[in-house]
């Protein structure tokens, strides 16, 4: 398959991305992290669902140390894809350390051929447009952020909504993902009016262990 | 701001650690079964959550608003198989309308 077909692949993914890395800088905007912050965090976390993780902790008025947990946690999936993955990166410890960044939910997908094989070039094709989509995205978003009242549009919906999509592509995975999601969800619910924001997530993920339990197996 | 940029630069710091992990240290071998098989739902469990707190805690207290109307009605566009960009989009329309109502 190779680079080009990622990035033709990736293309796909560009305007999503855009569109979810504006709301992510209008929303730090609106929490005040100034213009340099959001721009920075697109730049070097490049990842949407730990930034908004960190956006929704400390929006919530959590310490920089929930925070981090909660989006270290949110992110340790690429961990697990990583390792799934790994057979295809080639070269030095430095190159593989670095070609491994270009691991993201739709191009690792993309990326899996089957029976444990990825296709490393195909990753890193289709990751380049959409890391351009997200910082670029997030500039506008930035920018624009001063004209923009996010909760008029709506914008507060995004970023739950899109982690609600995330959870259901997982659900299909089965029974023990739907079980460790439900578990997750009561113990969350139950955590918020009494914990400060950013530890339902944490406590929550005894879901995980209770959900292969549940299931027996 | 400190705790911005204190969770910026950490989060990015373990993030990189975190993809590099794989690729660096475990080319062709296996983790034990189990643990690959928990981490696997870490994903459920957190996503799950994140929902429950990004939808229904303001500021502390658990709320049902237009956010939450907006989240539901882009759950159910997604489970329909619409687009995601779709999907949000629908969510977020929903959201501003009844606000606007």
């Amino acid at each position: 398959m190779g680079y080009r077909a990622g990035l033709r692949a990736g293309a796909g993914f560009a305007l999503p991305t855009f569109v979810l890395a504006v709301s992510f800088g209008v929303l730090a905007r609106q929490l005040g992290w100034g213009v340099l912050a959001p721009i920075v965090s697109s730049a070097v976390v490049f990842s949407g669902s730990a930034q908004f993780a960190i956006a929704d902790v400390l929006g919530a008025g959590g310490s920089a140390a929930a925070a981090i947990v909660a989006a270290v946690l949110v992110n340790a999936r690429f961990g697990v894809m990583g390792v799934a993955a790994a057979s295809a990166f080639r070269g030095g410890r430095l190159r593989r350390a670095i070609e491994g960044q270009a691991t993201v939910d739709a191009s690792w997908a993309l990326a899996n051929r089957g029976g444990g094989r990825f296709d490393r070039e195909l990753m890193i094709g289709a990751t380049l447009p959409q890391y351009v989509a997200w910082v670029a995205g997030t500039v506008l978003g930035v920018v624009a952020g001063d004209a923009i009242d996010p909760e008029a549009l709506g914008l507060d919906v995004l970023f739950p909504a899109f982690f609600l999509a995330l959870l259901i592509d997982e659900l299909r995975n089965g029974r023990q993902h739907v079980a460790a999601a439900v578990i997750a969800a009561v113990v969350a619910v139950a955590l918020i009016p009494f914990t400060p924001p950013g530890i339902p997530i944490v406590v929550a993920c005894v879901g995980a262990l209770l959900g292969l339990r549940g299931t027996g197996r | 701001m400190t705790a911005v940029w204190t969770s910026i630069a950490v989060v990015a710091g373990v993030n990189f650690a975190i993809k590099a992990a794989g690729p660096v240290f475990l080319g062709g071998r296996e983790l034990p079964d189990v643990l690959v098989r928990v981490i696997a739902l870490l994903a459920s469990a957190i996503l799950a959550a994140l929902v429950v707190v990004g939808t229904f805690s303001d500021e502390g207290e658990l709320s049902i608003d237009a956010q939450t109307a907006g989240v539901a009605v882009a759950g159910v566009a997604f489970v329909l198989r619409l687009p995601l960009l779709v999907a949000i989009g629908l969510g977020a329309v929903a959201a501003a309308l009844l606000r606007a109502l």
